[in-house]
């Protein structure tokens, strides 16, 4: 699954915000830390502060502090906000022909979505934080699949 | 002076293993949890798993005297596909209004602490996508996605 650019910038900045809700930071200080576009993070906290997640401190020592429970918003809550990862991608093909294989292409792929979706919406920003911390990819081989696919190819 | 109304947590259930007077409360709870009354299931998995305890068949429950307010199930599995044998945990539950407590947590660190006694490194086991509940249950004990992808065929 991939996720949109500003998808991504709003689960850095949200988790950041979370990981010490008492903590004030600016969008540069976040942008910074992720190597991301300043211009582009302060578009997504306003998205942010509309949607609950983050509050707004105005003036000297201001910045964004998280507002949201950690422990019951989850990731798909905060992608939501800015894509839905749910939607039916294809429309079928209007002629009959064509609708059997284009079906049972959907019914693969909404196989994949329905995982997808399920962890995403198993996943609170808590136990996301908990997961950064406890580096479970240490050792790990990552995405043994696509390594596969490569030897065989 | 008014007053002040303070929420009190309930006592921590001891958590202990199953025994065969445990059975009737395991049944209430499943039944108030699901809806589905499955008296003979629970006998036939506590002669399974909880009346000959060791440490690769685990049934624990918690509670105090005959009220249940949680159990947990596992077992050691010794799996094909070229895995090590593994804990696995096929059944937990625990009373809503407990919850949100560490009562799962406990039960299942517990459960794993009896798979650690067995030499048993790693744990699995299988959640429906729709049971957010449950999957942010396990997602929160640490558990991340597994090596295998389940796979299944209808036969009519």
């Amino acid at each position: 699954m991939t996720l949109q650019k500003a998808t991504i910038i709003a689960l850095y900045a949200v988790l950041e915000l979370a990981a010490e809700p008492e903590r004030q930071l600016t969008a540069v200080e976040i942008a910074e830390k992720y190597d991301i576009s300043a211009h582009h993070l302060a578009k997504v906290l306003r998205d942010l502060g509309r949607g609950g997640l983050v509050d707004a401190v105005r003036g000297a020592g201001g910045g964004y502090r998280f507002t949201g429970n950690a422990k019951r918003l989850t990731l798909m809550d905060v992608i939501s906000l800015f894509e839905d990862v749910e939607a039916e991608t294809d429309a079928l093909p209007a002629r009959a022909a064509g609708q059997e294989i284009a079906q049972g292409l959907r019914f693969v792929l909404g196989e994949i979505d329905t995982q997808a979706v399920a962890t995403l919406r198993s996943i609170s920003l808590s136990t996301m934080l908990k997961l950064a911390a406890r580096r479970p990819w240490a050792g790990v081989e990552m995405n043994p699949v696509k390594r596969g696919a490569r030897r065989a190819g | 002076m008014p007053q002040r109304m303070t929420k009190t947590r309930a006592e921590p259930a001891p958590i202990r293993p199953a025994n065969e007077t445990d059975v009737p409360g395991v049944i209430a709870l499943d039944r108030e949890i699901t809806g589905l009354l499955k008296a003979e299931y629970w006998h036939e998995m506590f002669e399974r798993y909880g009346a000959h305890p060791d440490a690769s068949r685990v049934f624990l429950v918690a509670g105090i005297g005959s009220r249940i307010d949680g159990f947990i199930v596992g077992e050691v599995r010794a799996w094909e596909f070229g895995s090590s044998p593994s804990g696995w945990i096929f059944a937990v539950q625990v009373r809503p209004g407990r919850r949100v407590q560490g009562l799962g947590s406990r039960l299942f660190g517990a459960v794993c602490d009896s798979f650690r006694a067995a030499g048993i490194d790693r744990v699995r086991t299988m959640v429906a996508p729709a049971n957010t509940v449950i999957h942010s249950f396990f997602r929160s004990q640490g558990m991340t996605a597994g090596p295998f992808i389940e796979l299944e065929m209808r036969l009519d």
